[in-house]
């Protein structure tokens, strides 16, 4: 047991002191958690904004409602090639007790919104100039429906592929870099198992999908970014450690047919990019094309990201890690069969 | 060489890689405790052969016994009882010399003190806590070296240990050998320096294309050899026509800077040279390896 765990400590050294695999395990992803974050939080900055001409209760109404962003403009001509620029939607010019809404061609759904709002404004203003009272009312609240928040399903989709990426190139430039310096040569001389040596880089890997899952979470958690989690987060783990053995084992079999640390890298990101595209890490697969959806359940990324998104933020229960547990440890067994069936010790 | 049990026996060793005969018939014996070198350029097997008595290779016919025992396919009794030093790369990831040996060690179940005792053995106790890629080539090559000991093994491999080292790394490298020498250990080495294998080993076996050519200590393959002594001297001290005259002297000939005596007797031309007053930028040269492995092959020797 002393050699599994002296070359456990002598791998989570070497893991730890090389600053550009620090990097792309943690920053990297980060980084990628932050600008969609960011970017594609929505709220205040998702208004339409529209170009206004003049005054009037109306636009006042319009105001104080916040229904619109408006942007006032003194010149017509100035407010109408705005729109004719692409700048805004559309412009809204008072004259007198007449509203006029320019609108532009390219974008009928935004200009659809702006009409709508602006008519049923002027609606409103002339029922009430009638005194009148209503005789049919509207209500509006809010549902909470399944379509997350960007951040909900960013945090469990970067984690997937930030665990996927440090494990596959973890394996796969760990067994080629030996091979090439003969450490794996070192190794098959002594009287030591490669289970124990596969494991102990094994039980490094797992520990850093862990500590990667404490960090992305722990920031996609703060106020800026907002996720919740929901109760039962913490079946996150096993899936975590299912995870990293699976494209541990891919790792393996990447190592094992390249036969450069540079060829290793290049053949790592060719198998996880296109997965991690096509598996919802950045943006929700089923807003994705139906094939391209069905393409994607081929990818254990795709199940264990599924499996992270329900666990994380849609507080399901045990009952959600079936599929993807079932995937990932399949994978795992097919993908570890051939990966020790073409594995060379030396070059 | 006092082993009722030689520590390697190869008899008769093939191994061919397609229309290659990397080793073509080897047969040779290493007793215990003894500094045996394989010699040979680039290419004439010796690596090849040192791999199939480590058993990381299957030979394709032949015999290998290592301590007793056949080390292909992996002998994991064996194992501990032979260390292997490889390449001077060989090593784990951005660790320091001390952890190192420590992992290496680990593989073994040695305990972390030998790690501090090899640093010692191979003069690298000061740079404990130095990582591996700040070590110099020597300091690399020493600490590869202490990584094959770290477990005590009998019989220890060191393929090329020298390859690539200065002079005064090479030097160095000699002592640690030595050291390990003097520890009871069994040798097997490859180099491609002869002069190297005429200091330090007990026996050398010269390899060329596969075949080992000769085997023998090096001053019994030097000396039956029969291969003149070169006496050199500064250029003018003498007349080439003298010195030709002189008893014992086979032949003499002159370059822009010196003059070159050939003799089988050098006694009566030394004394000759002195009762003359010319020994101005005396050089005496036997027969060394290098003029065996020409005698051998008919080729110069190109390491």
């Amino acid at each position: 047991m002393t050699a599994f765990r002296t070359l456990s400590l002598a791998m989570f050294k070497g893991f730890v002191r090389d600053k550009a695999t620090l990097f792309f395990t943690f920053l990297f992803p980060l980084m990628f958690l932050v600008i969609f974050g960011l970017v594609l939080s929505d709220g205040a900055a998702d208004r339409t904004k529209v170009a206004v001409v003049g005054d009037g209760p109306i636009v006042s109404a319009l105001r104080d409602s916040g229904a619109l962003e408006l942007e006032p403009h003194h010149d017509e001509d100035a407010a109408v090639r705005k729109v004719r620029d692409g700048d805004l939607p559309a412009a809204v010019i008072v004259r007198g007790q007449r509203l006029e809404v320019r609108f532009a061609q390219s974008d009928q759904v935004e200009a659809a919104t702006v009409v709508g709002i602006v008519n049923g404004f002027v609606d409103k203003a002339n029922l009430a100039a009638t005194g009148q009272p209503p005789r049919y009312a509207f209500a509006a609240e809010k549902v909470e429906d399944a379509a997350l928040k960007p951040i909900q399903y960013l945090t469990p989709g970067i984690l997937s592929w930030g665990v996927a990426v440090s494990a596959v190139f973890g394996s796969a430039l760990t067994l080629v870099s030996w091979r090439r310096k003969q450490v794996l040569r070192r190794i098959r001389l002594a009287p030591v198992s490669a289970t124990s040596v596969l494991s102990s880089r094994l039980l490094v890997s797992a520990g850093v999908a862990l500590v990667q899952g404490a960090i992305f979470v722990g920031i996609a958690a703060l106020p800026l970014f907002g996720l919740t989690l929901s109760g039962q987060w913490w079946l996150a783990i096993p899936l975590l450690l299912l995870g990293t053995i699976a494209f541990f084992a891919l790792g393996m079999l990447v190592g094992a047919f390249a036969k450069t640390e540079e060829s290793a890298s290049a053949a790592a990101n060719i198998v996880v990019l296109p997965m991690a595209f096509l598996s919802g890490t950045f943006f929700p697969v089923d807003r994705a094309p139906a094939w391209l959806q069905a393409v994607s359940q081929a990818f254990p990324l795709r199940h264990m990201n599924d499996g992270m998104v329900d666990v994380l933020v849609r507080g399901k229960g045990v009952e959600a890690l079936l599929v993807p547990a079932s995937v990932l440890t399949g994978f795992t067994l097919v993908v570890a069969v051939l990966a020790s069936r073409v594995f060379k010790w030396e070059e | 060489m006092t082993g009722e049990q030689p520590a390697v026996v190869v008899r008769d060793v093939r191994k061919s890689y397609g229309e290659l005969k990397a080793v073509n018939g080897v047969s040779f014996t290493v007793a215990e405790g003894e500094f045996f070198g394989i010699l040979g350029p680039n290419g004439a097997g010796k690596t090849t052969t040192l791999e199939i008595i480590e058993g990381l290779r299957r030979p394709d016919s032949g015999e290998v016994r290592l301590l007793g025992e056949s080390p292909w396919p992996r002998n994991v009794k064996l194992l501990p009882r032979i260390g292997v030093q490889l390449q001077a790369s060989s090593f784990f990831e951005k660790l320091t010399a001390e952890e190192q040996l420590r992992t290496f060690g680990s593989l073994y179940g040695v305990s972390a003190g030998t790690a501090a005792d090899m640093l010692e053995l191979v003069g690298l106790a000061d740079k404990a806590n130095e990582r591996e890629n700040r070590l110099s080539g020597g300091q690399r090559q020493r600490l590869s070296i202490a990584c094959a000991l770290v477990h005590d093994p009998d019989v220890v491999f060191l393929d090329e240990p020298t390859a690539a080292l200065d002079p005064q790394a090479r030097r160095n490298l000699w002592d640690v050998l030595r050291a390990i020498r003097d520890r009871g250990k069994t040798i097997v080495y490859t180099t491609h320096h002869l002069d190297e294998a005429e200091v330090l080993c007990d026996r050398v076996a010269i390899m060329d294309r596969g075949e080992v050519l000769a085997l023998d200590p090096p001053a019994v393959l030097v000396r039956g050899l029969d291969a003149p002594t070169h006496v050199t001297l500064q250029k003018g001290v003498l007349p080439v026509a003298e010195a030709s005259a002189l008893d014992g002297v086979e032949e003499a000939h002159e370059d822009e800077v010196s003059l070159t005596i050939s003799t089988r007797r050098p006694a009566p031309v030394l004394s000759a040279l002195a009762e003359r007053g010319a020994l101005d930028g005396l050089q005496v040269r036997t027969g060394t390896l290098e003029d065996v492995f020409l005698g051998l092959t008919g080729r110069e020797y190109r390491a």
